[in-house]
Parts: C-alpha cells; sequence; structure tokens
C-alpha cells in the first residue's frame, strides 16, 4: 500500500516537473555535498523533461496497480521497498546534467532494477536471469562509463553544457569512439540487437509491475542516452557523419526485424511482450538513424518527421506496453501461467483485464484505433518522403527500412493476434485458466489509466502537439530547427504533401460499423427467434478443449517461413505397432524455439570465459602464503615500473 | 492535399461519395456473381447467373440467428467490422471522383490499416470458437496477411514517389496528369505486385480457393466455418465489398481515366461511375478467368509467391528512383 502509493506519488511529480520543464524552461538544481569533489547537478531540458515525464506516468499506472498486486501476490517486503527507488533513480537520469550525476543515476537504476528482477529469487530461472542482466547491464555500464570519460576529458568539463559548448574542438576519432562506445552501452540497456539477450530472460521473471516499469520506461533511458550524448551534445557542433545515422538504422531495422520474429513464435506471454520491447526500441532507433541521416544531408524538415516519429513511438510504446504487461500480470495472478498454450477462455472469466489487453495488443499491433498507428505512420511518411536525388545511401536506405518497418507492422500484427486470441479467446486449455478470478479494483484502476493514455494516442494525438513541437526545438540539429508535423485533427506535414485524421478514422468507422450492423437487420421479421447451437465437431460427439489451436500451432506457419532465421529444433518421434510398420501407436512432437542470436553469439563467449576462469582459478588455492607473495610481486612491479 | 481543400469539399464529390458507397454496397455481390458466371461457362456449366449471390444473401438473411457456444463478443462483432471498415475504404478511395471528404483523413497507408483491420477480426473471431478449422483458418490468414503487408507498404511507396503524397486523390491525379509515367519500370513492377498482393487478400486462387468444400485446404472458409444466417450474410457481403474495393483501387491507381475532379459536375459522377464499374467487371472478368487456368498453390509455396512479389515491390521503387520523371 505504501510501497504503490509512494511510486505513485513519485510518479506524479515526475509528470509534474517533467511538463513544468517542457513548457516553462530549463531547471537547475546543485546538490554539492552528496558527490565529494563535483557534487550532483541536474539541468532539466525539454528532452529530459519528456522522458522524465514519460517515465512518471508508467510510474503512476503501476503505483496504483501494484496496491492490488502486493496483496494479491503477497510480494514481499524488500522488493517494495525498493520499487520507489527505482521509481527516483529513473526519473534522476533524465535529469541529470553532469557526465558524473548521470553516472550515479545510471548505476543506481540498474542495481535498483537487478534487485527487483531477482524478487522471487527462490526459482531457479530466476536466478539465472538475475546473473545474466547483472553482467549484461554492467558491461553496459562499463562501455557507458568509458564513452562518458573520454567524451568529459575530451570536451574539458564535468557538466553537460560545457561539453556541449566545446565539442566542436573534440577530434573526429574522439567522437566516433564516443559514439560506438555509447551505442554499445545505450544499445544494451534499450535492447538493441546483439545486445538484447538480457531483456527477454529479465523482463518476464520479474513481477509484472516491475517488467511494466522496465520495459515501458527503463528501455527509454537508453534511447535517451543516445539523443543526448550523440545526437544533442556531439551534434551540438554540427552535423554528424553519414555513417552514424546509417548504423542507427541499421541496427534499429534488425532489431526491429528479429525482435518481431522472435515474439511472433514466443509462446511465454511475457517473454513475448519483451521481445515486442525490442522490436518497438528498433523502430526508434530506426526513426532516430533516419532523422541523423536525414539532417547529415540537409533535410531538416523530413528529418523532423522522423524526430517526431521517434518521440511519438516512444511515448506511446510506453503506454500500451505499461498496459500489456499490466494485464499479463493480472492474468498470472488470476492463473499462476504465463504459457500461452495453456491459456485461453479468460474473456468470460476476466472481462476487464480481457479488454485492457485487447487495448494494449491493437495498439502494439500498429493498425488504425490503436496507440502505435500514428507513430509508425510518421516514420513511414518521413521514410518515402526523404529526399533522393543523387543520394544513392539514401535510395537504397530508405525503400529497405520501408520494408523492414513494414514486415515489423505485418509480424506485429500475427503476434498480437495470437496473444490476444489464443490467451484470452477460445475455451480454457487448463484447469488453472478455467478457474480464473478478475483482478481487484486497484489493479484495474492502475490499468485503465494506461489504457486512457493508449486511447488518446490513438484518436487524439492533437493532445501531444504542443508537447512534441517544444521538445523537438531543443533538438536543432535533427530538425529541431524546421516546424515539426502538426499534430492537429488533420496530421499534417509541413514541407511535404499527405495529411491523416486518426479521431477522424475512428469516427467515422465507428458509422460504417453501425451502418454494416444495420444492414443485417434486413430481412429480421422474417427470422425465427434467435437460438445458441454447439460447434461444428465433424459430426463428433463434443471437442475437447485439447483440440483447439495453440500458440504453437498458431505460430507454427511463421515459423516454417522464418525457419532460416529461427533455427527451431524440432523432434518428431513416430512409435509404430509391433505388427505393421503402417500403424501408428504415438507421436512424440517437441519443439524448442531458442534465441538463435544468443546461441551463436553468446554461448561461444561464455565457454571462453568460463575455460579461462578455470586457468585463473589455479593461481588462488587459498593458501596466504601465496597470496602474500603475489602482493609483494605486485608492488615490486608497479614500483619498478613508477620508477 | 492542403487545408484550403479541406474546407471547400463540394456538394457533388459528397454526392459522388454517397453513391461510390451505395455501388459498392449493392454491385458487389453482382461482381462475385460475374466472376462466378464467367468460370462457370468456360468450365462448361450453366452457373446460376449473376444475380445468384444476391439471392444468397436474401435467403441467408432471412434466417435464425444462431450464437456457437462459448463464443463472445468478438465473434459476434467480427462481421460488423469487416463490413464497416470495407465500407469505409469504399467511401475514402478515389473510385467515382477525386474529392472524397475523407480523402485528407486517411492516405494509402491508413486504407491499407483499415483493410489489416478487417482481416484482424475476422482472424480473431476463428480463434474464437475454440474449433481446430477456426484456428487453423486464422493461423493461416495471419501468416499470409503478415507477408502481404511489406509488399502492399512498397508498392504505396513506389506509386507515391511521382506524385510525392501518399493520399489517394494525389496519386490518382498525378497519373491522370502524366499518363507516361505508367509504362516506367516503376510503376508496371508496382501493378504486378500489388495485384499478387491482392489476389493474396481476397483470398482468390492460387492463395486460396473460394468455392473450396474441403476445410482442410481453406484457409478464408475454414476462419468463418461457425459463421450462420444473417452473419455469414455480412461476412460474404464484406468479403465481396473486399474484393470489389481493391479491384476498384487497381484500376483507378492504374487507369485512372473517366474519373470526376475534385469539384464534378453531375454528368461527370456519372461518367465516373460508369467508368469504374465497366473498370472493375474488366479486371474481375480477366481474373475470373485466369482462375480457370490456375491451380491453388501449396499453401507452404504461397511464401515464395509473396517473396517474389515483395522484391517486384522493391525493385518498383527503386526504379521509380532511378528513372524518376519530374512531374509538372
Amino acid at each position: 500500500m505504501v510501497s504503490g502509493g509512494l511510486t505513485a506519488a513519485l510518479g506524479a511529480v515526475g509528470v509534474a516537473l517533467g511538463l513544468t520543464v517542457v513548457f516553462g524552461g530549463p531547471r537547475q538544481l546543485r546538490i554539492g555535498w552528496l558527490l565529494p569533489l563535483v557534487g550532483v547537478r541536474f539541468d532539466l531540458d525539454p528532452v529530459g523533461g519528456l522522458f522524465m515525464a514519460a517515465t512518471g506516468a508508467v510510474s503512476i499506472a503501476v503505483g496504483i496497480y501494484t496496491v492490488g498486486y502486493a496483496q494479491r501476490e503477497h510480494l514481499s517486503r524488500f522488493p517494495l521497498i525498493v520499487l520507489p527507488l527505482f521509481v527516483t533513480a529513473m526519473l534522476g537520469v533524465p535529469a541529470a546534467g553532469s557526465v558524473t550525476t548521470f553516472l550515479l543515476a545510471w548505476e543506481l537504476m540498474a542495481a535498483a532494477s537487478l534487485v527487483l528482477v531477482l524478487s522471487e529469487h527462490r526459482r531457479e530461472e530466476v536466478r539465472s536471469a538475475g546473473v545474466f542482466y547483472a553482467v549484461m547491464t554492467q558491461l553496459g555500464f562499463a562501455a557507458i562509463l568509458l564513452a562518458l570519460v573520454v567524451l568529459s576529458a575530451a570536451g574539458g568539463a564535468d557538466s553537460f553544457d560545457t561539453i556541449a559548448a566545446n565539442s566542436g574542438g573534440i577530434s573526429p576519432g574522439t567522437r566516433n569512439a564516443v559514439f560506438l562506445l555509447t551505442l554499445m552501452g545505450f544499445g544494451s540497456k534499450a535492447g538493441l540487437l546483439p545486445l538484447h539477450a538480457w531483456l527477454p530472460r529479465a523482463h518476464p521473471e520479474a513481477p509484472s509491475p516491475v517488467s511494466a516499469l522496465m520495459s515501458a520506461a527503463m528501455v527509454n533511458m537508453g534511447i535517451y542516452g543516445i539523443i543526448r550524448i550523440d545526437l544533442q551534445i556531439l551534434g551540438h557542433a554540427g552535423a554528424s557523419p553519414h555513417w552514424w545515422g546509417l548504423t542507427l538504422m541499421i541496427f534499429g531495422a534488425v532489431s526491429a526485424v528479429f525482435g518481431v520474429l522472435q515474439a511472433s513464435v514466443a509462446t511465454d506471454l511475457k517473454r513475448l511482450l519483451a521481445y515486442s520491447t525490442t522490436e518497438n526500441m528498433g523502430l526508434v532507433t530506426l526513426a532516430l538513424g533516419a532523422a541523423t541521416l536525414l539532417s547529415s544531408y540537409g533535410a531538416q524538415d523530413v528529418a523532423a518527421l522522423a524526430m517526431t516519429a521517434a518521440l511519438l513511438i516512444i511515448l506511446s510504446h510506453a503506454a500500451f506496453k505499461t498496459l500489456a504487461f499490466l494485464a499479463a500480470g493480472s492474468v498470472l495472478a488470476a492463473t499462476g501461467l504465463r504459457d500461452l498454450d495453456k491459456l485461453g477462455g479468460l474473456a468470460r472469466r476476466m472481462p476487464g483485464t480481457t479488454v485492457m489487453f485487447g487495448i494494449a495488443a491493437l495498439g502494439a499491433s500498429g493498425l488504425p484505433l490503436g496507440a502505435g498507428f500514428v507513430g509508425e505512420w510518421l516514420l513511414l511518411q518521413s521514410l518515402i518522403h526523404s529526399p533522393h536525388e543523387g543520394t544513392t545511401l539514401l535510395m537504397l536506405m530508405m525503400p529497405l527500412s520501408v520494408g523492414a518497418v513494414a514486415l515489423t507492422t505485418g509480424l506485429g500484427i500475427a503476434t498480437m493476434v495470437k496473444a490476444f486470441g489464443v490467451g484470452f479467446l477460445a475455451r480454457p486449455r487448463s484447469a488453472a485458466a478455467q478457474a480464473a478470478r478478475e483482478a481487484p479494483a486497484s489493479m484495474m484502476a492502475g490499468m485503465s489509466l494506461a489504457a486512457a493514455a493508449c486511447m488518446v494516442f490513438a484518436v487524439a494525438p492533437v493532445l501531444l502537439g504542443p508537447l512534441l513541437g517544444r521538445v523537438l526545438a531543443a533538438l536543432p540539429t535533427v530538425g529541431g530547427g524546421e516546424a515539426g508535423p502538426v499534430l492537429g485533427t488533420y496530421l499534417r506535414l509541413p514541407g511535404v504533401a499527405g495529411s491523416m485524421s486518426p479521431g477522424l478514422i475512428a469516427g467515422a468507422l465507428v458509422v460504417a460499423v453501425l451502418l454494416a450492423v444495420g444492414l443485417t437487420r434486413w430481412g429480421a421479421r422474417h427470422r425465427p427467434a434467435a437460438t445458441v447451437a454447439p460447434l461444428w465437431a465433424c459430426g463428433a460427439d463434443s471437442l475437447s478443449s485439447r483440440m483447439q489451436y495453440t500458440a504453437t500451432s498458431f505460430a507454427e506457419p511463421l515459423q516454417r517461413v522464418f525457419d532460416n532465421v529461427l533455427q527451431p529444433e524440432t523432434d518428431v518421434e513416430v512409435t509404430h505397432f509391433a505388427e505393421s510398420q503402417y500403424l501408428v501407436e504415438k507421436v512424440t512432437y517437441r519443439t524448442l524455439q531458442a534465441d538463435p542470436v544468443e546461441q551463436r553469439l553468446y554461448t561461444p563467449v561464455i565457454r571462453a570465459v568460463t575455460t579461462w576462469a578455470q586457468y585463473v582459478r589455479r593461481a588462488h588455492p587459498g593458501s596466504v602464503h601465496l597470496y602474500l607473495a603475489y602482493g609483494a610481486l605486485g608492488l615490486l612491479i608497479v614500483l619498478v615500473i613508477a620508477r | 492535399m492542403s487545408a484550403a481543400d479541406v474546407s471547400t469539399t463540394h456538394a457533388t464529390a459528397i454526392l459522388a461519395t454517397l453513391l461510390q458507397v451505395l455501388a459498392v454496397l449493392a454491385g458487389a455481390p453482382l461482381v462475385v456473381g460475374g466472376m462466378r458466371q464467367i468460370r462457370a461457362r468456360l468450365e462448361g456449366r450453366a452457373g446460376g447467373g449473376i444475380g445468384q449471390p444476391w439471392r444468397d444473401l436474401r435467403k441467408q438473411l432471412r434466417k435464425q440467428q444462431i450464437t456457437p457456444l462459448g463464443t463472445t463478443a468478438v465473434f459476434a462483432l467480427a462481421p460488423a467490422v469487416v463490413a464497416g471498415s470495407t465500407l469505409l475504404i469504399a467511401a475514402i478511395l478515389p473510385l467515382i471522383a477525386l474529392g472524397s471528404p475523407l480523402d485528407p483523413a486517411a492516405d494509402l497507408f491508413g486504407v491499407v490499416g483499415l483493410l489489416f483491420l478487417g482481416t484482424v477480426a475476422l482472424t480473431l473471431a476463428g480463434l474464437d470458437t475454440g474449433t481446430a478449422f477456426g484456428g487453423m483458418g486464422s493461423s493461416r490468414e495471419i501468416t499470409i496477411a503478415a507477408l502481404v503487408e511489406p509488399t502492399i507498404l512498397l508498392a504505396v511507396f513506389a506509386l507515391s514517389v511521382p506524385g510525392q503524397s501518399a493520399n489517394l486523390a494525389a496519386i490518382v491525379s498525378a497519373t491522370a496528369n502524366n499518363p507516361g509515367q505508367l509504362v516506367s519500370p516503376g510503376s508496371l513492377l508496382a501493378f504486378v505486385a500489388l495485384a499478387i498482393v491482392i489476389i493474396a487478400e481476397t483470398g482468390r486462387l492460387p492463395v486460396d480457393n473460394p468455392s473450396t468444400h474441403l476445410e482442410l485446404t481453406m484457409i478464408h472458409e475454414a476462419m468463418v466455418l461457425e459463421y450462420a444466417g444473417p452473419k455469414l450474410a455480412l461476412v460474404e457481403w464484406a468479403s465481396a465489398m473486399r474484393l470489389t474495393v481493391l479491384l476498384g483501387l487497381m484500376a483507378n491507381l492504374f487507369l485512372p481515366w473517366g474519373i470526376a475532379g475534385p469539384d464534378p459536375s453531375l454528368l461527370a459522377v456519372l461518367i465516373g461511375f460508369v467508368a469504374i464499374a465497366v473498370k472493375i467487371a474488366v479486371l474481375a472478368g480477366v481474373l475470373a478467368a485466369g482462375e480457370v487456368f490456375t491451380a491453388k498453390l501449396r499453401l507452404f509455396r504461397i511464401p515464395e509467391l509473396l517473396a517474389g512479389s515483395f522484391l517486384l515491390a522493391l525493385l518498383a521503387v527503386t526504379a521509380s528512383y532511378f528513372f524518376a520523371t519530374p512531374t509538372n
């Protein structure tokens, strides 16, 4: 109760502060005593304000939800204490105004989230996910640390403002090194390929409110880092090289397509949502890359479109992913199940949660009336309207990117149909799903808030127009100088022809659906009274729920089509009767969908590290004498070198 | 389209839009009937006549409403969503005249989104029944839809290059003003790519056989197996309308002649109506005649066909970039 309330209150503070900064102007805060030598320095500008407000908004919904969730799931005290701390750290990252403060907040965020992931540490999978997450987040931190130290040394200051002002003097080599290191560090936090492997492990194993915070708010910090360090501070001096934008676009496109492919064959509901996070962060990175590339070619007006698309996808993703994880948490709390193959039939037992997940799934699929539609539409518009005269790179990159975005959307639709259709509709596939109960009021209240946000993104992006306009103006090197797209009743794109009105489409669709319902009234007076009938079972007695399609069978065609990329392990064992080879006694089918990137890239590295660790182990057999000798030897070497 | 165009939608344009919706409503069953009749004659059968789908609809609409046990509101609402989204598309597209009041509200991307919204509604309904056939149909349909989407969007991209806008009126009028670009490689490739995806999206041969009676080979029909009476009527009506609307879109994207302008006279509306009716009839006839000579593809060969059309669409975009002809 206290923890949830505190989390929500912190979130409200975050939203208020973030919006004040976006609309009011920069705020600064110095706390000298908190860190020795440099002190803590908070500088909030509109970009940071936007991320702060988004994090805060997610925290409000999650906080309210946690009140009921903690009671129902008997969360232990420790994660409840850490939860507000995690939110505070996340609010601190976009507020940080200097290298040291940023690193402090970042590490606090990483540590708090690790503790939260390990809430249910008694389960083996949770511990394994925890180790994976700990290693990757610390490697990412090391990359960021190195990048920021190099940047700070080259810029001659600790505060971001001063570094940005001096960034003209930084040599191209240093800039490129900082770009690559931050891409690694921040990319791993945002779940970009190939550093995504922790995400589908850690996000599902955390308690659901924490999953929501991590997937909807924490991954955004990775994107924030890229925007702040690479686009804002390094970009301060002028246009970035072409290959920066190109690299971002390629990483983004590959992450988006790979993420959604994995999501489309995932059967674990929360794992599916986690892979969908990789997909969406991929789209955001693609949009950031397009903005950078376009502005490096001088096409500022189209770059502004791409940048707005990136911001809008971040915000709408935060809304629908919060809702999706919270709804998945309700399902988990009610049934103890995450496996879609065992769920089903929840629409009758948990109607409220079903509607909530439906709104989230519609948003994630990028269809009209869904939260994700406007962002993806803007992204596509920016890609098709890029100037192409004489620039072969743009001529090739833009069609390929449209193809990647379109494939992502198509597979995203299939994924969300699977998650919603198999998980919530049809008949229950297990006793636990049969016995599901609706979530309590506070959980529903938390979800309703997120659902309301989804509706705003879906039909009234007009409300976000002023917010995005001000943030865009703070990013002069990626189209900020231009007037961005106008998000009125009609979305208008300055400089290019094209318009769209999500609200009007929604209204017209409602009218058209009512008209269609009216059509079926025709001939109604000739009809006998309506009735209920059993399903068609090909003449058999009855259908068992085991005869239904499951999530695995639903995705099987896709798995076959993308066999080369997904590389599933499938075993089919056919046992024949002893009497005849033509009669089959039983068929055993086993399939395992692992992450091919993880297997190819991580397994050799982990094996090598383990082998080396074995060698190193021989050096410390536990003898104090030997350790003293090491110490003496080390000291001597240092003295000789330092002489 | 600029802001001024929105506020000055002309009365005759609104009339043309209404006429479009009504014509699609009334004409779609006739298109399907005509296609069946052509197939029947080419196969040496007498056929049921062009009006048979209308007679079927009337019969179905008078039958009892039957709700299959255990289905939810998703199953009950899906036919209305498919039909509604198709009607909306019929109102947005420039079929008879260019100046639909909804044209600035949804460009070609929006239209594709609405199309997929209908597909998603039906696949969810198929899953909602909880039968093996429903799931099977949904799974196949969504697989095809997922693979169709990249091609459609790339074809949209290729078409939007000459008009520099994805809004339909702009694309169609750019083609009408500059017919030379129709024979450009980009336009031809986009035509073929779009033709393949329209065949896939409307469930025609060789992707799906609309007149199959064997459940195991079904895609669309398996999904809607549990519908009966008035709901079935709506599903069939909607799929006929989808076919009609997409054929009309295809016709006007590549052969925009005869279409009325944004401020048409009544005569122009009439000419536009006759022109689109003739174009759809011709396209439907070609499609039906082609189906007689085509066998259904195996399900797992379909992705190869769609991958091919994706490649064509990609080439279409690059071609329209490299061979770009300056318009006006």
